[in-house]
């Protein structure tokens, strides 16, 4: 497995609370590995500095590396703009652009960036809808403003307009958990594609979404990395007791 | 017993004096409306609306020029005053945190509850001094001061209430901060933003004392920003001070309609506060 990302000490503190505690981990090409463990845990901590979320908050001190291709994403000479467009997210409650229609929002990145021509613009709607299987349910509808679609509708369109900017990784935050178990199920079978071009993160509550759709699966406890391995392997024996715990549902 | 007629009583006299304090503040309202409305709209005709002021002596005549003059006065109060209330509460809110913002807060807050004389005193003494002259520079300038405050702290409260998900669907898009703040999160409080200016238009467009001396006023059509310009607040005080019968009537006309303007003003704004909630 070549590793696409790697977590190396990787510390994050809010002020005095220390969320991350020195984690290292190797997130492999093309793979999905979920995230998982109480609330609280550091999850969303450890999957926001992958993309420099935490740049914009000022009590936020992230310390430790993060190499993207074997590169400091951290170094100072570094923009955090241009990681963001490798590094793509998809949030937790579906979040397209309240003011645009479904078209606008699947080349949202390019519209607030600048300009973009008109076929570009064509072509890399149908086929970013498409990829999440919206294209069917929206394509008469494409000018309809975006929050007219259904909240599973509204998700795969935010994810549609991640993968238009084209990144190599994308870093999903419970992008389940706010919908319905129909939709729930499209999105698990949409990351199932996705890895043939993506590295995807993906942070869930869900164990069997975390059974079902990941490669390997990491398990945090309290800011600390517990456990990191296969999916299988962390799902049937797991090294560590308090994994085993939180899986079968002891605690958490 | 006792207690619960106790509180039945402190209830009813809780009303009355709300009712009482309704009254209070809708009857000088609405007498302000009627009497202007009585004293003024005789004198409303189109002369009023195309004609300068008349000569003393001479009847007729009307306010066109102080007319001109207010809109002018506020396109250029605003040319100065939207860019940096907008932009001063884009960096607060989507910058700020720092030390700069806490100053600027302050000084927008001190701003804001400075009479607006002194506003005019600062804008003779940066524009009237130095260029040896009355203009609508410097009108406009006493103006902006008002409105910078204004602009400023109703743009950051709008600013605030944008969640901050919307922020982050650009951000994690690769768009840099400063294109989110002005494309997504600016452009999404604008409803708001724009009551706000409404507001402060509103509140500039009847100021008289920092007009004085600095706009000045002009009983003619001024063809140049570097001279003293009519304003409507001007050409209402002088007129209503003079000992004229005709020029107390153009008065009357004129706060007629600087009060209506003032009022639509207001309406719209509340009516574009109205449609945001429900939207
Ligand atoms: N912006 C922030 N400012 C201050 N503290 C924060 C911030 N974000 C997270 N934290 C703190 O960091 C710790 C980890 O939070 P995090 O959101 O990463 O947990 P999580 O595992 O994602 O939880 P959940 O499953 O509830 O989403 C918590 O103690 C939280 O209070
Ligand atoms: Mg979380």
């Amino acid at each position: 497995m070549k590793t696409k990302v790697k977590l190396e000490d990787l510390n994050v503190h809010f002020d005095k609370n220390h969320a991350v505690k020195g984690t290292t981990i190797d997130f492999g090409e093309n793979s999905v590995t979920a995230i998982i463990g109480p609330s609280g845990c550091g999850k969303s901590t450890v999957l926001r500095s992958i993309n420099r979320m935490h740049d914009l908050v000022p009590t936020a001190k992230v310390t430790g590396r993060i190499l993207l291709d074997g590169i400091n994403i951290y170094e100072r000479t570094i923009d955090s703009v241009s990681i963001r467009r490798l590094v793509g997210m998809v949030f937790q409650k579906p979040n397209p652009f309240p003011a645009m229609s479904v078209y606008d929002n699947v080349i949202a990145g390019y519209k607030l960036n600048g300009r973009i021509n008109k076929d570009e613009a064509d072509e890399l709607v149908e086929s970013s809808l498409k990829r999440v299987a919206l294209w069917d349910e929206v394509k008469d509808r494409l000018k309809a403003n975006s929050m007219e679609l259904s909240g599973g509708q509204q998700q795969r369109l935010c994810i549609a307009r991640t993968i238009a900017v084209k990144p190599e990784v994308i870093l999903m935050d419970e992008p389940a958990s706010a919908l319905d178990p129909l939709s729930t199920l499209k999105i698990e079978e949409l990351i199932e594609g996705l890895k043939e071009k993506y590295t995807i993160v993906i942070v869930t509550h869900n164990m069997q979404q975390a059974a079902r759709i990941s490669d390997y699966t990491a398990f945090f406890y309290l800011g600390e990395l517990i456990e990191f391995g296969e999916t299988k392997k962390i799902f049937t024996t797991p090294d560590k007791k308090q994994t085993e715990d939180y899986i079968t549902g002891r605690f958490g | 017993m006792k207690i619960f007629s106790f509180r039945k009583l402190n209830n009813s006299v809780m009303t009355l004096s709300m009712v009482m304090a309704t009254i209070l503040v809708l009857v000088p309202l609405g007498l302000i409306f009627f009497h202007i409305m009585k004293m003024g709209l005789s004198s409303i005709n189109l002369d009023f609306f195309v004609q300068i002021p008349k000569p003393t002596g001479e009847t007729g005549g009307g306010m066109a020029n102080g007319m001109a003059g207010t809109f002018v006065l506020i396109a250029l109060a605003s040319l100065i005053g939207l860019p940096v209330g907008i932009l001063g509460a884009v960096y607060l809110v989507e910058y700020g945190g720092t030390r700069i913002s806490a100053v600027i807060r302050f000084a927008a807050d001190v701003l804001s509850g400075i009479p607006s004389i002194i506003t005019g005193m600062v804008a003779y003494a940066m524009l009237v001094e130095p260029m040896k002259g009355f203009s609508a520079l410097a009108g406009s300038l006493a103006l902006s001061l008002i409105m910078v405050p204004i602009v400023l702290r109703t743009t950051e409260e709008q600013l605030k209430m944008v969640p901050d998900t919307l922020r982050e669907a650009s951000l994690a898009l690769g768009v840099p901060l400063w294109r989110t703040s002005l494309k997504v999160t600016l452009r999404s409080a604008m409803k708001g933003v724009v009551t706000g200016i409404l507001l402060a238009i509103a509140r500039i467009s009847g100021e008289t004392a920092p007009l004085l001396f600095t706009a000045l006023g002009n009983q003619f059509w001024s063809n140049k920003l570097t001279e003293p310009i009519a304003a409507m607040p001007l050409q209402i005080f002088t007129f209503a001070i003079s000992p004229y019968e005709d020029w107390h009537r153009l008065a009357w006309a004129g706060a007629l309609v600087l009060v209506t303007l003032m009022f639509g003003l207001s309406l719209s704004a509340r009516y574009l506060g109205r449609t945001k909630q429900q939207s």
